[in-house]
């Protein structure tokens, strides 16, 4: 009996590791995307229907503790999390997703110290180095998650400031807590049977301290690339607690979430043309003033406009492409963007989307709120697509973009965004820059193209704005 | 101030430089305009048209300089069939714009400064962003390629397209583009848009990208040197790379029927590219078009202004491509000379003004009233995006250094595996084994994400990180309760709920994308 367990239990592991490849797999591309969901949920649902019966029937661990109990230990914090996972996920608005991930990202890494922590105290723990080295390892990757997205998921809701925290030394800093770490991690190998508890948690308290600082350091423009690191660390995490638990399902999901995210990352700073270490240890955007200071730019006035002049410039446009950014988002306007371009798409304007890689709080964030928008997705395209159409294009609208639609990032060396590629929308024939005030994008670098001769400001809430623009535009009809 | 436009003098020269559209703008700025007898007529704009428009027509030559303030003029002044050179013709102080070349013609150079003129030269044009819509090199240049393909199909015994008849089956044409310069896209967008198969080749690597874009093939060469040269210019190469550039261009042109050659660096000789014995290696019947003729040719059996035929093989060696499409030519042309003369006429003195601290009037004047002030002096290399109309995208700056932390970490990897290969049971290096190669599947399988989906992506592997609730359910399992139970189902919470809310909300993502 316990010996099939044994073998079904394997075959399960197997089935569901490679539902999570397919799963993987499937999102890569739009056809294959919902099914890919599919797949993994089930993979989710297999691996922990077999893991539980397996404890209940008592091959999980050594001999069970009593099934009822078990029962309950198991059933009531599912139950309870599975409900209160399925409420956030049905209540959370487009616009905050990339706090939404963030701060699931931070129960991984929260499980995993617990996790961590608990197989330390599990009184049938065999005594192995390789183990214990296997939970510290586990504790501390966890608890950098943990903090990391906490921190990240404060920095994207906007309670914490999007500036980088510098502090002096800070390289210094992060090198002391991780040699600390690996001195506690020594003791606690060291110590005696149980007694190791306590440097084990002096670990977690550190490496706590340093996910805090590693994520506070980074600025608010590079938080995509932030949450998908963590979503690596993530995975690492639970690949590290299979290894504590000698669970081969736990490695190799934990790996493939791991490796992916480390490639999402990458990709994600090749978009930016930054390597991966100048985003973690860059202190990105810690110059802004010297950018803003720069004579010449703001000694310029800049053009304003009123929404009557745009919607009569937008009637006459042939070909519109709209360059949506975080403002898009934060005034929840992408539904009367969607209006506005249906509109003009009804009057035979040529309409199209451009979307940088990194436009938003996390990547792919534009195309998920246009898709709530009910935008056909054929008729947004992607930097690479579209950048060689301005030139040609009539009338820009950039919505709540700044960084990606500047100038500087090309053409200015001393710019801190210097060597980003950059959406080319100053180069159409007139560019209709949607902002709040004049303020600088998150990168905290000024803005050159509001300053040209073909650029219109149209100052205010986005959301207000085009609502205003697609009632112009309807009364005219 | 009286605008001249004289009908271009040089034998078959078909373009004049203002067409009865531009005519009637420039009288807009003020200015009067007096057209020579039959200027237009190559071009199929006749007198009347440019009468309609408010032009003066004078009957020769003579009579239009003598009243000109301002000529407007294609090919640099010379002399006419009667001996008299236009130059002479003109009125003392009078000002000029057209092609001059002043590199190559000094004697004429000397000739105007010893008239007191005004001479700004089109071909002088600084290849930045705002100069672009005076940047008549770029539309003589765009003709130019699109015209070789033309004479090359006209002369090319076979079809371009590729198709499949009743009667058996036809093999599109296999064209090669030497230099990917304004004149070399417009013959790939041209020999594509016939249905040809193109490959092209540049010494630039920043062109890469715009001859892909065209659809053709990019050919390299595996010798490090950049032809980057100013101005989005191509500079002269060593000898040893031009040595690997005829090779590689002969190994393709035994399976080419078309190459259109367009490589010439400026103030410089063309590099000789296409060897005889790269000709003798092609099919009977290809045709190679040479449109660096002028300046020597890229093709050792070029003839200038002949058509060959070599060894089987017709060679072309055009230099008046733009002329015989004379209308279009003049159309575009007429339209930038407008935009210069836009540019340096000050409406309120109603004279011509120079301002010698803009790059445009200091890049294009060589004579101000008599003084030579050209060349201009060498600016520092503009860092603006400034796209030469034949580059596109402005040279991305280059991509970070691969930083020598990969390969350290990598190496700390290996020791550390090493190491604990060495000391770690049996189990672990199955563990081990079984996490290195999902490691590998997960890199591969994220490879060609679309960047749209990126954030469902990340919400799934998240969910799919919520796995390590089965480590919590794993120690709950375990033998006896205590603390560590409590611990593991606190675990167990937190994990659920990631689960749970990950593919719920990935779902929801989802099924929000349409079409």
């Amino acid at each position: 009996m316990t010996e099939m367990v044994g073998s079904v239990q394997r075959l399960t592991y197997i089935a569901a590791a490679i539902l999570f490849i397919l799963s993987l797999r499937g999102l890569s591309a739009q056809e294959s995307a919902r099914r890919g969901n599919v797949y993994g949920t089930l993979g989710m649902a297999l691996a922990v229907a077999m893991t539980a019966l397996a404890v209940l029937i008592g091959t999980g661990g050594a001999a069970a503790a009593t099934p009822a109990s078990a029962i309950v230990w198991l059933a009531a914090p599912i139950a309870i999390g599975a409900l209160i996972g399925s409420m956030l996920a049905a209540r959370v608005a487009m616009t905050s997703m990339p706090e939404l991930v963030a701060v699931l990202h931070s129960f991984v890494g929260a499980a995993a110290v617990l996790v961590g922590i608990a197989n330390y105290l599990e009184p049938n723990r065999l005594p192995d180095p390789v183990h214990d080295v296997e939970i510290v390892v586990g504790v501390f990757i966890g608890a950098v998650t943990f903090t990391g997205s906490v921190v990240a998921f404060f920095k994207l809701k906007g309670t914490l400031g999007s500036r980088p925290l510098l502090l002096p030394g800070r390289h210094l800093a992060n090198l002391a807590m991780v040699v600390a770490c690996g001195g506690f991690a020594v003791a606690f190998l060291r110590a005696p049977s149980s007694d190791g508890l306590t440097p084990l948690l002096v670990v977690t308290a550190i490496a706590s301290v340093l996910g805090v600082h590693l994520v506070a350091a980074i600025g608010g423009g590079d938080m995509p690339v932030v949450v998908s690191l963590l979503n690596s660390y993530s995975g690492w995490a639970a690949s590290a607690a299979g290894f504590m638990l000698s669970n081969d399902l736990l490695i190799i999901t934990g790996a493939l979430v791991g490796s992916s995210g480390a490639i999402l990352s990458y990709i994600m700073c090749r978009a930016m043309n930054r390597s991966i270490w100048n985003v973690v240890f860059g202190g990105f955007g810690a110059a802004p003033a010297a950018g803003a200071a720069r004579a010449g730019v703001e000694a310029k006035p800049v053009q304003e406009t009123s929404v009557d002049a745009v919607a009569d410039l937008l009637r006459g446009a042939k070909s519109v492409i709209v360059v949506p950014g975080y403002g898009m988002a934060v005034a929840q306007a992408q539904h009367p963007v969607r209006d506005l371009t249906t509109i003009l798409g009804e009057r035979g304007t040529q309409v199209r989307y451009a979307i940088h890689p990194v436009a938003g709080r996390l990547p792919g964030h534009m195309n998920v709120l246009l898709a709530e928008a009910n935008v056909p997705y054929d008729i947004v395209k992607e930097m690479d697509e579209i950048n060689d159409d301005f030139p040609s294009t009539d009338v820009v609208m950039i919505i709540g973009a700044n960084d990606i639609v500047n100038p500087s990032a090309l053409s200015d060396p001393s710019s801190p965004i210097y060597g980003m590629p950059v959406l080319q929308a100053w180069k159409a024939g007139k560019v209709v820059m949607l902002k709040r005030s004049m303020s600088a994008g998150y990168a905290g670098v000024d803005n050159a193209i509001c300053y040209n001769e073909n650029t219109l400001m149209l100052f205010g809430d986005a959301k207000k704005t085009v609502s205003a623009l697609v009632a112009a535009l309807n009364s005219a009809r | 101030m009286r605008v001249g436009i004289p009908k271009e003098v040089a034998n078959g020269e078909r373009r004049v430089s203002a067409m009865p559209t531009t005519v009637a703008k420039l009288a807009k700025l003020g200015l009067e305009v007096s057209v020579q007898s039959g200027a237009g007529e190559g071009a199929e704009a006749l007198d009347a048209q440019y009468a309609g428009v408010g032009a003066t027509i004078a009957p020769d030559a003579e009579s239009l300089y003598r009243d000109a303030d301002f000529i407007l003029k294609v090919r640099p002044p010379q002399e006419l069939p009667d001996g008299r050179h236009e130059v002479d013709l003109m009125k003392e102080g009078a000002c000029l714009l057209g092609f001059i070349w002043p590199a190559q013609n000094a004697p004429l150079v000397q000739r105007m400064a010893a008239r007191k003129a005004t001479v700004l030269s089109m071909d002088a044009m600084p290849r930045i962003t705002r100069a672009q819509s005076m940047d008549a090199l770029s539309v003589f240049a765009n003709i130019v390629g699109y015209r070789a393909v033309i004479e090359a199909a006209a002369q090319f015994g076979m079809f371009f397209p590729g198709q499949i008849t009743a009667a058996g089956r036809v093999k599109p044409a296999q064209v090669m583009v030497l230099g990917a310069g304004v004149a070399g896209l417009a013959a790939i967008a041209c020999a594509r848009s016939l249905g040809a198969v193109v490959r092209a080749f540049d010494t630039r690597p920043s062109v890469r990208e715009q001859v892909q874009s065209l659809g053709a093939s990019f050919l390299t060469i595996e010798l490090e040197e950049s032809g980057e040269g100013g101005g989005g210019y191509a500079k002269e190469m060593s000898a040893e790379y031009i040595a690997a550039e005829q090779s590689l261009i002969a190994a393709h042109a035994k399976d080419v029927d078309i190459i259109i050659s367009t490589a010439v660096v400026p103030g410089k000789p063309a590099p000789l590219l296409i060897t005889s014995g790269a000709v003798v290696s092609m099919h009977r019947g290809s045709v190679i078009v040479d449109l660096a003729a002028e300046q020597g040719g890229n093709c050792a059996l070029t003839e200038r202004d002949k058509v060959v035929e070599k060894f089987g093989v017709k060679v072309l060696g055009p230099t008046d491509l733009a002329s015989r499409m004379a209308r279009q030519a003049s159309e575009l042309y007429a339209a930038t000379i407008y935009n210069v003369v836009a540019d340096v006429f000050d409406k309120s003195k109603g004279e011509v003004s120079l301002n010698l601290e803009d790059e445009i009037h200091r890049g294009i004047v060589v004579l101000d009233k008599g003084t030579l002030l050209w060349p201009p002096p060498t600016r520092p290399k503009p860092r603006s995006v400034a796209p030469p109309v034949d580059a596109k995208a402005p040279t991305p700056p280059p991509p970070p250094k691969p930083s020598a932390a990969g390969p350290i970490f990598v190496g700390i990897i290996a020791v550390a595996l090493c190491a604990a290969g060495l000391f770690a049971h049996g189990d672990f290096l199955e563990h081990l084994t079984v996490f290195l190669l999902a490691c590998v599947v997960g890199w591969h399988v994220i490879w060609n994400v679309t960047p749209a989906l990126h954030t469902p992506l990340m919400s799934v592997t998240n969910a799919i990180s919520g796995i390590i609730l089965i480590g919590g359910v794993l120690l709950v399992g375990a033998a006896g309760t205590g603390p560590f139970t409590a611990i593991a189902a606190a675990a167990i919470l937190l994990a659920s709920i990631n689960v749970a809310g990950g593919f719920l909300v990935t779902q929801r993502m989802l099924r929000m994308f349409r079409r």
